[in-house]
């Protein structure tokens, strides 16, 4: 797998319109809802994008990770870099 | 319930099919040949019910379509509904009768996606191929209208021979339309595209040729654009999973209230369909015979029974084993290890430039 590009500190990511994190009983925990397709979020996931909201830095999304989940930063970096890409590319995240 | 394989699962997706009634004539069209008159249709608080029945159900996305959705008056009042049950709505049109107001209405409503259904790059060609003179124009202008409104829009792009050599044309047209996502659908030979299928079939070259394409699109378009694909069924090896498995991950509400597992079903003899006039959601989609007929794995014969994909692609489409065998209990013969496999190799290579029998009324 090809390394992610760097994601600037002081971009916002954000769920954009169309693209919902819901809880759901009967499918057995969180989804993440877009258009014609559904995701099972994990739990990472989960914690990452309830974070994503549009107010929060990715700088700041870094650092409140690594302390909640008391976690090396530059592990933490990359591992949300990729994962924050990713959705980017599939169009599920705006950075 | 892992011995009878018809283990329950929770239904993901809804396909309401608000309406028959639409002013296209597209001949790949997937509804049935016999198609539901308007004074059939099921009326607001019934689609109301259905929608809370299906959030209570575990249904997450409900898929507003039809015919075309925009010829029901109430339709701001379903997508409303829709939302009020807690579901992700999208809207699939074919752009013509939503106007610009409706289409505010709805946005403000909290509609979350609309996909508008393009049948090629020029005027000329997608109007004739949808039957109808002015479309184009007026499916660019809505897809302008939903982007100025922020709602997030897809093409569907339905490929046969007439454009399957425009489909990167159609991709940049997608991309300068705004869209944030593309389907590349290949026409799927069921009702009117069955009855047009030597008229619609690419040929083989066509598609390795569009295979590549998308490919190659994908690469260049990364992160602009999502493009959604799959080997169209004739030309494939592998059937494909049909919607998910039957009775597993969807449901399909007809115009007049009946519940099929797919929207072919009703062309397979002696299936009992219920209605949401007379059934709950959760009664019709547990024990409704048709859902029960092809459920889990317990149905199939050899080669599924023993297959190593059994569930994967669960012995391919109920419907087109029907259609091409006269069994709908067959190994769909799409599948390489199916023994009627060579029909399908040899209707793919069947190509005839007749005129298009247009889906109407």
């Amino acid at each position: 797998m090809r390394e992610a590009a760097a994601i600037a500190p002081d971009v916002c990511p954000r769920l954009p319109r169309g693209v919902r994190l819901v809880h759901n009983e009967a499918q057995g925990g969180w989804v993440l809802l877009a258009p014609e397709r559904v995701f099972k979020a994990d739990a990472i996931a989960v914690e990452v994008l309830k974070r994503c909201t549009g107010e929060a830095t990715f700088r700041a999304i870094i650092d409140d990770l690594a302390q909640s989940f008391a976690a090396p930063r530059d592990r933490i970096l990359a591992d949300v870099t990729t994962l924050l890409r990713g959705l980017a590319d599939k169009k599920l995240l705006e950075l | 319930m892992a011995e009878t394989g018809k283990a329950l699962h929770n239904p993901l997706g809804l396909l309401a099919e608000l309406t028959h009634r639409c002013p296209l004539g597209c001949p790949y069209c997937s509804n049935p040949l016999a198609l539901d008159p308007r004074q059939d249709e099921l009326d607001t608080p019934t689609w109301a019910r259905v929608f809370a029945e299906a959030a209570g159900l575990g249904v997450l996305q409900v898929h507003l379509s039809g015919g075309e959705p925009g010829a029901r008056r109430d339709l701001a009042d379903l997508v409303a509904a829709a939302r009020s049950a807690g579901l992700y709505s999208n809207l699939i049109t074919s752009a013509v009768g939503i106007t610009a107001d409706t289409l505010r209405q709805l946005a403000d409503t909290g509609l979350d996606h609309v996909q508008i259904s393009i049948q090629d790059n020029t005027p000329e060609s997608a109007d004739r191929i949808a039957g109808y003179a002015g479309a184009f124009a007026r499916k660019q202008a809505l897809a302008a209208e939903v982007v100025r409104l922020k709602i997030p829009l897809t093409v569907n792009a339905v490929m046969h021979r007439a454009n399957i050599d425009h489909l990167g044309d159609m991709v940049a047209l997608a991309l300068w339309l705004g869209a944030s996502r593309v389907e590349i659908a290949h026409a799927q030979y069921y009702g009117w595209a069955l009855k047009n299928r030597a008229a619609l079939m690419p040929t083989t070259d066509q598609v390795k040729r569009a295979a590549a394409e998308v490919e190659t699109l994908r690469t260049r378009h990364r992160g602009e654009i999502v493009i959604d694909a799959v080997v169209p069924d004739y030309h494939a090896r592998l059937p494909k999973p049909c919607v998910g498995g039957w009775g597993r991950r969807s449901l399909n509400v007809t115009p007049a209230g009946k519940v099929l597992p797919c929207h072919a079903a009703e062309t397979i003899p002696g299936l009992e369909f219920w209605s949401v006039r007379e059934h709950s959601l959760a009664d019709i989609w547990a024990n409704s015979p048709a859902f029960n007929a092809f459920r889990g794995t317990a149905w199939m014969r050899e080669p599924c029974r023993s297959c190593a994909r059994r569930d994967v692609d669960f012995g391919g489409c109920r419907c087109q084993a029907f259609a091409l065998t006269g069994d709908a209990r067959a190994t769909d013969p799409v599948c390489h290890l199916a023994p009627e496999h060579d029909k399908v190799a040899a209707l793919a290579a069947e190509q005839h430039d007749e005129p298009y029998t247009y889906r109407r009324m």
